[in-house]
């Protein structure tokens, strides 16, 4: 039942590269490589069950980081062509 | 509204650390505290806490931790909204046909502070069927799946309760 | 008092591994809600799908198989990681759509409308 799980995970994460290669505009590929990496993410942890080795779960929180990490990066690169652009945040100490 | 003084910025700073060090427990699962490893344990709490202070993020929303049972009681209401929204996607992804009804609609929020704000916006986007586009002022323009599910009235108890977690009953 | 130990034990796999293979179907219908739908802003919704419910449904599942309590708390944690940094990713994903000019598709649409791009 393990490797169900691990198979359907597996059909979402190459349903998801179809979108990824194919999508329209530049914003529906950063999409589905994000959901592909939560996918991703989940996949990590059953392949640490399936194989008895739950220490798996470390990577698969490092790579939730990364993967939000990236997303961001991607968005602000596209958005200001450099990485140099501080977000400064707007209207700091509310109204 | 905000404690800008120094009680208030110590208070965030403790609270921060001490999340860092149940983390740090709840990860590495050592409680033999061998030299080495409690050291590097210390070293990057510090170092967290460090970059944090020179990031100046640590405020209200970056540690709003004296707030937690009531953003936990919240949390545990959003869950069951979640799932219930979750269904109406999950039907218009599998309908033979495809029918749905995107809008974009502007939702007006009584959220005074950044923190309820944020919570707010957040709620919207992790509710599937609805996504917070764009945050100016106290209107947030939502994208909805459903016109339906985005009517006048619709996020009008999301809002409530997040006002009340984040900023308490008493104000406004 | 040791027989429900007993049978909560015998139980607990097969109901852990029940809610990881829910949640790895929920998964793959948002990613054909993600691959159906007609534009980019209707297919963020379907793609938190995945995001909260799959992700939910998995890691509650996993932490009915695990062994010990540390991996529990690890669960809890990717969990937590993956509800905090979600819907910002999403945002930001639609703000920056939204602010380069992407205008959404408005109205009621029919199956005759998925093909347009």
């Amino acid at each position: 039942m393990i490797g169900a799980a691990a198979i359907a995970l597996v059909i979402a994460i190459a349903l998801m590269l179809i979108r990824a290669l194919s999508g329209p505009t530049l914003y529906d590929r950063v999409l589905a490589v994000n959901s592909l990496g939560t996918k991703i993410i989940l996949l990590l942890g059953v392949i640490g069950f399936l194989t008895g080795r739950p220490d798996f779960l470390d990577i698969s929180i490092l790579y939730a980081l990364i993967n939000f990490v990236s997303t961001i990066a991607i968005l602000k690169f596209f958005r200001y062509r450099s990485f140099q652009v501080s977000l400064t945040r707007r209207g700091r100490g509310g109204p | 509204m905000f404690e800008t003084g120094a009680t208030g910025r110590v208070g965030y700073f403790l609270g921060l650390i001490t999340v860092l060090v149940a983390l740090w427990l709840g990860l590495s699962w050592d409680y033999s505290f061998k030299p080495v490893i409690a050291s590097l344990g210390a070293v990057s709490i510090v170092l967290s806490a460090v970059l944090a202070f020179r990031f100046d993020i640590l405020d209200r929303e970056g540690s709003p931790y004296a707030r937690l049972f009531q953003l936990m009681a919240y949390w545990v209401w959003l869950m069951v909204e979640i799932f219930k929204a979750n269904w109406v996607v999950i039907k218009a992804c599998l309908r033979s046909t495809l029918d749905i009804n995107p809008a974009l609609v502007k939702v007006k929020t009584g959220c005074e502070s950044d923190l309820a704000r944020t919570v707010f916006a957040n709620s919207i986007t992790l509710t599937p069927g609805t996504v917070s586009v764009e945050v100016e002022g106290n209107k947030i323009l939502v994208h909805a799946l459903y016109e339906e599910e985005a009517g006048p009235g619709a996020f009008d108890e999301m809002d409530r309760r997040a006002r009340e977690a984040s900023d308490g009953r008493g104000k406004s | 008092m040791t027989e429900i130990i007993e049978f909560w034990n015998a139980f607990r796999p097969a109901l852990g591994s029940a809610l990881l293979l829910a949640g790895a179907v929920l998964a793959v219908i948002g990613t054909v809600g993600v691959l159906r739908f007609p534009d980019f802003y209707t297919r963020l919704h379907a793609a938190s799908v995945t995001d909260t419910a799959a992700a939910t449904l998995a890691i509650v599942g996993m932490a009915f198989l695990a062994p010990s309590l540390a991996i529990v708390v690890k669960l809890a944690v990717v969990w937590l990681f993956l509800f905090l940094t979600g819907p910002t990713s999403s945002h930001a994903l639609a703000n920056a759509a939204h602010t380069a000019g992407l205008q959404p598709m408005i109205g009621r649409l029919g199956e005759d409308d998925g093909g347009r791009e």
